[in-house]
């Protein structure tokens, strides 16, 4: 028996079930204009996650427009599973960036888990094999038992796909900010590397061609994911625990093995994930781009249980289960290819002339629609915006400074703060090795991987500073893309392009969806400057708790090339009697700084100034320094400023740092001034260093003594022993997560 | 010499195992699917790591009755190097080839971090290329390698000499730090660290790649005496 009695196509309008779907009364009444007739609860309820936030972009896609996606390396931007970018040698990077925030707010293990799932499949979709996973992730300050409870199953879940499917967790971000405490962020991203011969497109082409099935039964679980990642989570949510699906990655591991030998088949047409929206998004999609329709007969789709109705099985969620069209009369060999792999290939559905998606069930017709109404044509919102009352009081705020008179103490707690705090309890989790191409692990600015047989590796990195957004969307935008190309650039790499994670709340409200323009302004305009086109990612609204917002956090997950191992640069410092410069100058500023969060407990304020011009000059400059090879190590300063950065530099080795500093305040120290970067040279660089580098200013040099000895107009302000500094930095995490609460 | 790598559904180091012999050893190396049962052309087996089976019902478990496993009993009876890392050394605990059982790791969580082994015992074919008690850094990456057996078992590894390998700080909580431990005659090898991920300076450390030149010498002494 069906779990539920099916109400018929008049309860639906009349007793409007279509609005628990997530659908206007405006929307519904555009549904029956296209379909000519009131539609049946199927089709209802294949409308309403086709047209919901999460599938259609549908408030979000007049912003996104704004952003640069072509370039000279660009071979695919966003509209696909992913994004992809050449990187020479007829190979191409494959990347892209989706957020799993509702499920993991509920369900923390699976929700993690099931996103790493998800991602992975939109990158091996493409014809990629999987290389690396990065996350980012945001919680609520580490003094509650459910918010160490979501911490600490959101790692595990990520470890316990990931490290299963055999794909190296290599990096990632931890913000710890109470703004996320009900609504977490839980964003991953997948790395792939392909041959352009091998790139696969989701497409369904060609009448009379066989749509099939693979992977693991459809269940009841996840139904109307996709309508619940779009709505703001309340106390109430947990109910919707169902709606979060379970993740089987052993599964997974061996779908991605089936279908990348798939893709090697000429047979094959078109391919794509079941992910949002499951069997409905991949077979719409599919059909709406190829300019086709499909036919689908839902007696033949694997089930997991019995009695599944067709509006069960078309929303469903489960995971790792792929669709895939094959030219007619090829059917065998793909069913041979994923026998291999104890897996079955099942003939669903027919590629149809008619635009269709057309359902049939115990031989009758149980859903008639046209697909690019499904994947095309949802209503597009122009959602009224309007400045937040806070934005023009942070911006002309004068804050009394508090004077600081013990930079080592406040250095310490900088140290462990949870945001700063070493990260080694999360990543000791992650099997950050396989493949053995993991050439910088985490820890460092940005992950590197080497491409075998080609002296190259790819570097990567996730970020974005929310804490600059809540101050001023539009400058905090232009910071998320450029901090995540300094990571690259410190790394020896070249940035190559972004993939984005658009974290934020109800954009039906004014003031969200202000700070929405905003943000993606702000990367619009970064994205150009540093030449790193946006070629896919992810919107994710309605990160809300009770009716407040999380911060705007527009993750920002980019990819370089590093074109030579020998350009491979890490953050620590190398050896005693090198020269530390910082490039950049430094201003007082502490808007929306770690400093500002540790002395009031509060950000507010003018977001740090960023000047791209300058940033991309430094950048240049700096890349062309480590490809010279006159830099022995590179380091952005970011969260806790200059003093944290060079803790960061040393803390882990066995050298000591002689530092010496002049300016106005001490409290300069801990300043998070943009576009700044701290390197190490050896002496006999220091003339071509200086030469390829403008704005280096010479602070001092890396000794033997273990010390972090930092004088301040010529009086010693710090002098700590680094491996003091490590035990704190190291064990704050540990501490926070074991502490009784 | 030619190397088989066992692959069962799951397993995600073969590729790395493959690599390294290949590469960096030189050596030649075949993918062995584990629906296959003939081992005949081979010198040398090696099960690598990842999650057979996806570890279910018992990491090693399932994967212990592949089509494959009597091939590798009858390849280890008859003398023949074998060697199962991570995964691959509980697929030889599961099918009885080497004595005890793994356990969850002591504070029930995956460990991904390089560590230092010791060298206990360097008169056996996989390791003679070291020096007794030499420290060798080489990678751990496993959620299961508390290493458990009972006294007696203990003793008779330990008089046996088929402790080769220790952990220098005991990162699971494994019974006497045992990281890796051969059978009685000394040519069926279990170990919890990725040797395979120790091969190569760029990643850290290529201190692994004296395991598997220890077996090609071997190889190679015996049969320069045998032919």
């Amino acid at each position: 028996m069906p779990l539920l009695l099916e109400p018929n196509t008049t309860e639906v309008k009349e007793k409007k079930l279509y609005q628990d779907m997530g659908l206007t009364d405006e929307e519904f009444q555009l549904i029956e204009q296209i379909l000519g007739r009131t539609p049946n609860y199927t089709e209802t309820g294949i409308f309403s996650v086709m047209w919901s936030e999460h599938c259609s972009y549908k408030k979000s896609r007049p912003l996104l427009k704004k952003f640069p996606t072509e370039g000279e390396r660009i071979l695919q931007g966003p509209g696909e599973g992913a994004g992809i970018v050449d990187i020479g040698d007829g190979q191409a990077a494959v990347f892209k960036i989706e957020s799993h925030n509702h499920p993991s707010a509920i369900e923390p293990y699976q929700g993690a888990a099931t996103g790493v799932g998800g991602i992975i499949r939109d990158v091996f979709s493409m014809g990629a094999r999987p290389i690396a996973l990065l996350n980012s992730l945001r919680f609520g300050e580490l003094n509650d038992s459910r918010t160490k409870y979501l911490f600490e199953e959101v790692v595990a879940g990520i470890a316990g796909y990931g490290n299963c499917v055999g794909i190296p967790t290599v990096g990632g971000e931890i913000q710890i900010d109470d703004c996320y405490k009900g609504n977490p962020l839980v964003n991953a991203m997948c790395v792939g590397i392909i041959d352009h011969t091998d790139i696969q497109v989701g497409q369904a082409k060609g009448i009379g061609n066989t749509v099939m099935y693979i992977g693991s039964a459809t269940g009841r679980d996840g139904i109307h994911g996709a309508t619940f990642a779009s709505e703001e989570l309340t106390d109430e949510s947990q109910e919707d625990r169902p709606a979060v699906q379970v993740g089987d990655p052993f599964m997974e591991k061996l779908l991605i093995e089936a279908c990348l030998e798939i893709t090697k088949s000429d047979a094959l047409v078109g391919i794509q994930d079941m992910g949002a929206a499951g069997l409905t998004s991949s077979a719409s999609e599919m059909a709406s781009k190829a300019g086709t329709g499909i036919e689908m007969n839902l007696d033949l789709v694997p089930q997991r249980e019995q009695h599944m109705t067709p509006y069960e099985m078309m929303l469903s969620e489960s995971q790792e289960r792929m669709l895939i069209v094959v030219k007619k009369g090829h059917e065998q060999e793909m069913k041979d290819i994923v026998a291999k792999y104890d897996l079955e290939a099942v003939e669903v559905g027919t590629v149809i002339e008619e635009k269709q998606l057309r359902l049939t069930y115990n031989g009758e017709v149980v859903a008639d629609m046209p697909v690019d109404a499904l994947a095309e044509d949802a209503p597009i919102y122009h959602l009224p915006s309007k400045e937040p009352k806070d934005y023009q009081i942070n911006q002309t705020m004068s804050f009394n400074l508090p004077k600081i008179d013990n930079p080592e103490e406040l250095l310490i707690k900088l140290l462990q703060a949870p945001t700063i705090a070493n990260k080694e309890w999360v990543y000791d989790q992650y099997d950050y090795m396989v493949q053995t191409n993991t050439v910088v692990s985490p820890g460092s600015d940005a992950a590197i991987l080497r491409i075998r047989d080609t002296g190259k590796a790819l570097a990567m990195t996730t970020d974005c500073n929310s804490r600059y957004l809540h101050l001023d969307p539009k400058t905090g935008g232009k910071i998320a893309v450029a901090e995540a190309a300094r990571n690259i650039i410190c790394s020896g790499g070249e940035p190559l392009a972004l993939t984005d994670c658009l974290n934020f709340g109800n954009p039906e409200k004014a003031e969200n969806f202000w700070s929405m323009e905003q943000a993606t302004d702000g990367m619009a305009i970064a994205s150009k400057q540093l030449s790193t086109p946006v070629i896919s990612g992810n919107v994710s609204l309605y990160n809300e708790t009770n009716g407040v917002s999380v911060y705007p956090t527009p993750v920002v997950g980019m990819v370089g090339l590093v074109h030579d191992l020998n350009h491979i640069t890490t953050q620590h410092v190398k050896q005693a009697g090198d020269h530390i410069y910082v490039i950049g100058e430094t201003d007082l500023e502490i808007g929306g700084s770690e400093i500002q969060k540790l002395l009031t407990g509060k950000y507010e304020g003018k977001a740090p100034v960023i000047n791209l011009e300058k940033e991309k000059d430094r950048q240049k400059q700096l890349l062309t320094a480590i490809q010279t090879g006159v830099i022995e190590s590179a380091h952005d300063i970011s969260e806790g400023g200059l003093a944290v950065a060079l803790a960061e530099k040393v803390m882990t080795t066995e050298h000591g740092l002689d530092i010496n500093l002049s300016g106005s305040q001490l409290l300069e120290l801990f300043s998070e001034t943009q576009s700044r970067f701290v390197v190490t040279v050896k002496a006999e660089n220091l003339r071509a260093f200086e030469e390829l580098v403008n704005d280096a200013n010479w602070i001092g040099k890396v000794t033997t003594d273990g010390y972090l000895d930092v004088k301040w107009n010529g009086e010693g302000v710090i002098k700590a022993s680094v491996q003091t500094l490590t035990d704190y930095w190291k064990g704050a995490i540990p501490c926070l997560l074991t502490s009784k609460v | 010499m030619r190397f088989a790598v066992i692959v069962f559904p799951g397993s995600n180091c073969d590729t790395d195992l493959f690599h390294a012999i290949r590469d960096e050893l030189g050596e030649q190396v075949d993918y062995v699917d584990h629906t296959e049962t003939n081992l005949a052309h081979y010198d040398a087996v090696l099960l690598p790591g990842g999650f057979s089976y996806g570890d279910y019902l018992r990491s090693g478990a399932i994967a212990s009755f592949s089509n494959i496993m009597p091939a590798v009993k009858g390849f280890a009876d008859s003398g023949k190097p074998v060697l199962g890392i991570c995964n691959g050394f509980q697929v030889l605990l599961e099918a009885g080839l080497l004595p005890g059982a793994m356990k969850r790791n002591e504070e029930l969580k995956f460990i991904c971090r390089p560590v230092e082994l010791i060298v206990e015992n360097n008169q056996t074919i996989f390791t003679s290329e070291y020096q007794l008690k030499e420290a060798i850094q080489v990678p751990v990456a496993h959620a299961e390698g508390n290493y458990e057996c009972n006294e007696a078992t203990l003793e008779s590894l330990q008089v046996n000499n088929q402790i080769v390998f220790k952990y220098k700080q005991n990162p699971n909580g494994s019974t006497a730090d045992i990281a890796g431990i051969t059978n009685e005659k000394g040519n069926v090898l279990g170990m919890m660290p990725h040797p395979e991920r120790a091969v190569d300076q760029l990643l850290g450390s290529a201190d692994g790649l004296r395991l598997f030149q220890s077996i090609l010498k071997n190889w190679r002494e015996q049969n320069a005496i045998t032919s």
